[in-house]
C-alpha cells in the first residue's frame, strides 16, 4: 500500500491528525494499531492522550514525530521532538552534555552547546549537578535532564511518551507540578501520552480518551480550569471520573 | 513542587564530590587492577595447585622429563633468566603490537560491518569461517612469504586476536537502544552525527571486552608463529628446549607467557576503568 505523504506545514500549525489508520505486519498476521484516529492540538495547547496499554499511543507520537507514516489518513504537524518513556540518557555524558545532545546533533560545537544548556540546568533545579553523569542522578533529576534535552531541540511541538511512568509515586507528583509550572512559563504545543488519568486532567487543556486496540478516540474532555490545579478540586475529580468511565472503568 | 533544588540534593552533591578526590580514586583503580592480578585467594589456590603438582611428580606419578615438578621450573627460571628475558622481550613486542593492530583493524571492520548491511551479509559468514582455518597452517605460509622477521609474527597474532574484537564490538554496536536512534532522528541528527555521538562511544566497552579475550589468545598465536620459523622469542626457546629434553625450560617459557597475559589483562582492565568509568557505574539510580 502506498503511504500518503506526511506534511510538515509552516510553524505554528500545531498538530492535525485526521482519520489515520496504522497497521503493523508481524509473523502472526497483521495488527491494527490505530483505526480512524483523529487528534488535533492547536498551537500552544496541551493535549493529553489516555488509553489502555497497547492502544497505539506510542504509534501516535511516532506519527507526530515523523518516525512513521500512516497507512491511511493525514498527519500534519509542526516539527516535533520526542521525549521517550525511559530517559535514555547517554551514560558517558554528564548532565550538561546530555541536555545539549539535540544541539550537538545539529552540529553545534561542544563548548557552545554546553554554554547554551548551562542556564537551563539551573532553572531545572539541576544546579550543582552539571558535571554529574546519569548514574549519579536520582530518577526525577534524570527525567528533568531528559525533558530539557527535548526542550532544547527547539521544536514547536513536544511529544511526551509517559514521561513520569518510571518514577515512584512521590517523585511523579512533584514532577507533574514542576512540568505544569514550566509549561506555563515556556508554552509549547504538547501531546502528552499517559496512562495516569489524574496526571492528564491536572496538566492538559484537553484530554483525549482512546479505545483499546485498534486505537481511536472515544471521548474528548475540555479542562476549562485555571492553573495551578489541585487534585482535590471538585472539577478535577469529576473530570477524572468521566475519563475513567470513558475508559470503561467505573467504580 | 518548584524548580528549585531540594536542599538535600545540594548537600549530597558536596558528599559525592568529596568522595571523588583524585588521589583516592587513583588508589581505588590500582587496587582494582591488583585484585585482577593477584588476590590472596588466587595465591592460596595457586599454592594448593602447585603443591599437588609437586607431590604428584615426586611420588612417581609422571616422568619429570614429561612433566617437570614446579621446583625444577623455578630453577630453570632462575638459571636461564638472561636467555628467557631477552627472548621474552622479542615475544612481548610481537604480542603488544599484534594486539594493537588487531584492535585497530577489528574496530574498523566492526564499524564498517555495522554501517553496511550489504558488507555484513557478504563478509560476516566468511569471517566466522576463516577462524576455523588452523593457524598452524597459515603461520608457515606467512613465514614463506615474509621471512623470519617481526612481520609474520605480527600478522599471525593479529589474525588470532582480531576475531573476538570484531564480534564483541559489533555486538556492542547492535545493542544500542533503537529508541535512542529514533530520538536522534527527531533531533534531526544526520547518520554521521548519530554514529559519532551515540554509536561509537557505545562500542568502546565492546572493544575492551574483545581485547581482554584477545590477550589470552595472543601468546598462543605468538608461539605458533615463532615455531613456524624464527631464531628468537619464547616460542623459539620452547621449540628448541623440547628435543633437548630441557622440559623445565620449556615450562618456564610458558610460565612467563602466562604471567605476561595476566599482566596485560590487568593493564587493560585498568585502562578501561580510567577511560570508560561510566561503563562500571551501577545501572540503577542512586537513592538520593
Amino acid at each position: 500500500m502506498e503511504a500518503p505523504p506526511q506534511e510538515h506545514g509552516a510553524p505554528e500549525n500545531g498538530v492535525r491528525i485526521q482519520s489515520v489508520d496504522r497497521v503493523y505486519r508481524t509473523r502472526h498476521g497483521t495488527v491494527a494499531a490505530l483505526a480512524s484516529m483523529s487528534l488535533d492540538a492547536a498551537p500552544g495547547e496541551i493535549v493529553a492522550v489516555v488509553g489502555p496499554s497497547g492502544c497505539g499511543k506510542s504509534t501516535l507520537l511516532e506519527l507526530i514525530c515523523d518516525l512513521q507514516r500512516p497507512d491511511a489518513g493525514t498527519v500534519r504537524a509542526d516539527p516535533a521532538a520526542l521525549m521517550p518513556q525511559r530517559d535514555l540518557l547517554l551514560p558517558w555524558l554528564d548532565a550538561t552534555d546530555n541536555a545539549a545532545l539535540a544541539l550537538r546533533a545539529c552540529g553545534m560545537g561542544r563548548e557552545q552547546a554546553r554554554e547554551a544548556a548551562q542556564p537551563w540546568l539551573e532553572r531545572f533545579g539541576l544546579g550543582g549537578f552539571e558535571r554529574s553523569r546519569p548514574a549519579e542522578l536520582s530518577g526525577g533529576m534524570r527525567q528533568r535532564v531528559a525533558f530539557l534535552r527535548t526542550l532544547l531541540a527547539g521544536k514547536p511541538v513536544l511529544a511526551l511518551d509517559e514521561p513520569f511512568a518510571s518514577l515512584d509515586a512521590l517523585t511523579r507528583l512533584e514532577m507533574q507540578g514542576w512540568l505544569g509550572s514550566l509549561l506555563a512559563r515556556e508554552p509549547r504545543t504538547v501531546v502528552l501520552v499517559t496512562h495516569d488519568v489524574e496526571e492528564a486532567v491536572v496538566l492538559a487543556d484537553r484530554v483525549v480518551v482512546m479505545s483499546p486496540r485498534p486505537g481511536r478516540t472515544v471521548a474528548e474532555l475540555e479542562v476549562a480550569l485555571g492553573r495551578p490545579r489541585h487534585r482535590t478540586d471538585s472539577t478535577v475529580i469529576a473530570l477524572r471520573e468521566r475519563a475513567l468511565e470513558a475508559l470503561g472503568i467505573s467504580r | 513542587m518548584s524548580a528549585t533544588p531540594r536542599s538535600g540534593e545540594g548537600a549530597l552533591a558536596g558528599v559525592v564530590r568529596a568522595g571523588e578526590l583524585p588521589a583516592r580514586a587513583g588508589v581505588r583503580l590500582w587496587s582494582a587492577a591488583g585484585r585482577v592480578l593477584l588476590g590472596w585467594r588466587t595465591i592460596l589456590f595457586l599454592l594448593i595447585l602447585l603443591s599437588a603438582w609437586e607431590l604428584y611428580v615426586d611420588l612417581g606419578g609422571a616422568d619429570p622429563l614429561i612433566l617437570p615438578p614446579p621446583h625444577q621450573i623455578a630453577q630453570a627460571l632462575y638459571e636461564d633468566r638472561s636467555l628467557l628475558w631477552s627472548n621474552f622481550l622479542v615475544t612481548a613486542r610481537e604480542i603488544a603490537f599484534g594486539i594493537l593492530v588487531a584492535a585497530a583493524a577489528g574496530l574498523a571492520l566492526a564499524l564498517s560491518l555495522h554501517l553496511s548491511r550489504t558488507l555484513r551479509r557478504a563478509v560476516y559468514p566468511l569471517l566466522v569461517a576463516s577462524q576455523t582455518v588452523p593457524i598452524v597452517l597459515v603461520a608457515p605460509l606467512l613465514v614463506l612469504w615474509l621471512g623470519f622477521g617481526f612481520l609474520p609474527k605480527l600478522i599471525v597474532i593479529a589474525i588470532v586476536c582480531f576475531f573476538p574484537i570484531v564480534v564483541t564490538t559489533l555486538d556492542a554496536l547492535a545493542a544500542v537502544d533503537p529508541d535512542l536512534l529514533k530520538l536522534m532522528r527527531t533531533f534531526d541528527a544526520s547518520r554521521a552525527r548519530t554514529f559519532r555521538h551515540v554509536e561509537l562511544p557505545a562500542a568502546l566497552p565492546g572493544l575492551f571486552t574483545g581485547m581482554k579475550i584477545a590477550v589470552v589468545f595472543a601468546p598462543i598465536g605468538a608461539v605458533f608463529a615463532e615455531e613456524a620459523g624464527s631464531n628468537s622469542g619464547l616460542g623459539y626457546i620452547f621449540e628448541q628446549a623440547i628435543p633437548q629434553l630441557l622440559t623445565a625450560r620449556a615450562y618456564a617459557a610458558v610460565f612467563i607467557l602466562a604471567v605476561f597475559a595476566i599482566s596485560l589483562f590487568a593493564l587493560l582492565t585498568l585502562a578501561e576503568r580510567l577511560l570508560l568509568p561510566w561503563a562500571y557505574e551501577p545501572r540503577g539510580e542512586r537513592p538520593l
